[in-house]
């Protein structure tokens, strides 16, 4: 089956600004696919670009095998979910639903039954005749997602649905939207900014940067394996070390302490190794690390108390590196000020590119 | 306001606020609020309110045989000579005018104030400023201008000419004032128009085409309803004035052509009627007041 959404060098100009810049993306049938990245990374006109809201500069943009090219929004076979959810508000909750499916000349009664239901499918069907207005943003934020889903696009875009609501409303709501989309099965292209959103639902996720797409893999290879320098620090904590390479597993720290890493780098070449905060145990010097475990050797500066974690900033001759570690009574406890040892399984590093 | 309505502590009396001390507070702030109000009060009660009251006696006094108007003899008979054939045929003819004003205006309105809301910053209000400057100069030169304009020995007649037509022969007709009025009012129909436009939130549109609306059909079903608020804004703001307009139709129409405000004028002054001018005066603004307050009402309720 053909991929849903394929974007083969698409490219967006606005003037001398280039929003989006050589797009190669293949978004499957059924897949919860989140753009990630900072504001103006390019993540909402690459949306806007399969609405057809903008049109590529470059490039070739198809929908289940079919070219858009010039297409209208409403000759394109997907619907949108608005950031600001974009209610019409002269028109009851039941209208804004309805208005797809009208405009599409769908027969009356199967209208009436297919608004019934998408409005069922969001607890919302005793709000039918309400005003926009008169909802809470989470119900608002519903409507949309039901006025979208009622039309069975053959994807789905969402420009930050959550991102006006409370943090607690948000994490229900992504887990309902997760649920809701393995429910109906329809491709889902999520834009955000938040990596906790993008880490919580999405099959795959694109990093953007500069109009650039960085990195795309799932949830996990993203987070435990980013190939850039961007990817590491945008997603979650994580300490970036300077060292040199010395052959294909092992590298070098600023002080002559070595440590094994898969470097893929000729000798002599200076590298950055990622290593996330909760990957790394302390010990005390005089402590044998556990055997395969790299180590360095550092003096805490700074212990932070978080309630369920520690939180050190340990001083090494490879940079600043911060430690996570649980709190439990067998984890021994560290003072300001004490030499310690850090160590990390050598495969839970991965080396970067800038 | 973060003033302390508590008396100092020092005062045994009193130390906190009571029921009481807060009605004082409140009719303290009540007189100080209509102090503030008071001169554009005062002016508009002297110019406007008394000579309404006046106008309303007026008319239900009596005409003497000479033109005097004699306060005594109270009657409807100013009111009775409303439903007067000839009334009627004037008023229908200002109501027709003030209408096709109205319709015209808007028509040519909205496409400009559309293009203008839909411009960048810059262009907007360099766009603003060009509809504000024939408020820059006396209405009743512009009007003037018309008439050198429409005449037949005018530019746009002798272009007609030069082509190999006829003279144009629209001055002093109801085109003539049709085309003053609409030039005259313009600007009050695009700029709540504009404001209404101007404020539109775009992504509605969006997400109308985004369902399959085609851009006519997203027009019909979402921006127009979104700017109604403008459109009766502007509607009334032109509609109302011409419907009383004076100046323009005595420059540019013909004796044939008498309209409601031309009428109510020469009750006054040539027919010496006061009372009957003072009833059609009321008349008309008593429908319009009407006309506006169920306007407003149903537009009010599409939102």
């Amino acid at each position: 089956m053909a991929n849903a959404v394929e974007l083969s060098g698409v490219s967006k100009h606005f003037g001398d600004i280039i929003a989006v810049d050589d797009l190669r993306l293949d978004i499957g049938d059924g897949e919860f696919f989140s753009l990630l990245g900072p504001s103006g990374c390019g993540k909402t006109t690459t949306l806007r670009m399969i609405a057809g809201f903008e049109y590529p500069t470059s490039g070739s943009l198809r929908i289940h095998g079919v070219e858009m090219g010039l297409l209208p929004p409403n000759k394109r076979p997907v619907n949108t979910v608005f950031q600001s959810y974009a209610l019409f508000p002269h028109m009851t909750v039941e209208e804004n639903v309805a208005f797809g499916l009208l405009m599409q000349k769908v027969d009356k009664g199967v209208i009436g039954e297919r608004v019934t239901r998408a409005l069922s499918q969001v607890q919302l069907a005793h709000r039918a005749e309400a005003k926009p207005t008169q909802l809470s943003g989470g119900q608002r934020q519903r409507i949309a997602l039901a006025r979208a889903l009622v039309n069975e696009p053959e994807v789905l875009l969402l420009d930050e649905p959550l991102g006006a609501l409370d943090l607690k409303l948000r994490q229900s709501m992504q887990i309902e939207l997760k649920e809701l989309q393995s429910r109906v099965g329809i491709t889902f292209v999520y834009v955000t900014h938040d990596q906790q959103e993008a880490l919580t639902m999405s099959d795959r996720i694109g990093v953007m940067n500069d109009g650039k797409l960085l990195q795309v893999d799932d949830p996990q290879t993203l987070y435990e394996h980013p190939t850039s320098r961007f990817v590491a620090d945008f997603i979650g904590e994580i300490n970036l070390l300077t060292a040199t390479v010395v052959d294909a597993t092992m590298i070098q720290f600023a002080d002559g302490q070595r440590a094994q890493a898969k470097t893929g780098g000729t000798a002599g070449d200076e590298v950055t190794i990622a290593i996330r905060p909760e990957r790394l145990g302390l010990h005390a010097l005089e402590e044998e690390a556990p055997t395969g475990r790299n180590t360095i050797e550092g003096t805490v500066t700074r212990r932070i108390y978080h309630g369920d974690v520690w939180f050190y900033d340990v001083h090494t001759a490879a940079g600043n590196l911060e430690v996570k570690e649980e709190n439990r009574p067998s984890v021994r406890r560290f003072d300001e000020g004490e030499r310690v040892k850090a160590s990390w399984n050598p495969l839970a590093s991965t080396v970067v590119v800038d | 306001m973060t003033t302390d309505l508590r008396p100092p502590e020092s005062d045994p009396e009193i130390t906190a606020v009571t029921p009481e001390l807060e009605r004082d507070a409140e009719k303290a702030d009540a007189r100080r609020g209509l102090l503030i109000a008071a001169p554009a009060a005062l002016f508009l009660i002297l110019f406007f309110a008394v000579p309404l009251v006046i106008v309303f006696v007026y008319s239900f006094a009596t005409r003497s045989s000479t033109g005097l108007t004699l306060l005594e003899g109270w009657n409807l008979e100013s009111y009775r000579r409303l439903f007067d054939p000839l009334v009627g045929e004037i008023a229908l003819r200002s109501v027709m005018l003030a209408l096709a004003t109205t319709v015209i205006c808007l028509v040519l309105s909205y496409p400009l104030a559309y293009y203008m809301a839909t411009r960048s910053a810059t262009v907007r209000n360099i766009m603003l400023v060009l509809v504000m400057i024939p408020f820059w100069s006396n209405f009743l030169v512009r009007t003037y201008a018309w008439r050198v304009l429409l005449g037949t020995e005018g530019p746009l007649s002798q272009l007609s000419q030069a082509l190999g037509g006829e003279p144009i022969r629209v001055l002093f007709t109801n085109t003539a004032v049709l085309i003053g009025l609409v030039y005259g009012f313009l600007p009050f129909m695009v700029l709540p128009l504009y404001a209404a436009l101007e404020r539109m939130d775009w992504s509605l549109v969006e997400a109308g085409r985004d369902l399959y609306a085609t851009g006519w059909t997203a027009f019909r079903k979402i921006t127009f309803p979104l700017s109604l608020p403008g459109v009766i804004a502007g509607s009334i703001l032109v509609f109302i004035p011409t419907l009383g307009a004076y100046v323009t139709p005595a420059i540019l129409g013909g004796a044939k052509t008498t309209l409601l405000g031309d009428y109510i004028v020469s009750q006054f002054l040539a027919a010496r009627n006061q009372p009957f001018g003072s009833a059609l005066s009321f008349a008309v603004l008593a429908v319009m007041l009407v006309a506006t307050i169920v306007y407003f009402r149903t537009g009010a309720k599409n939102l």
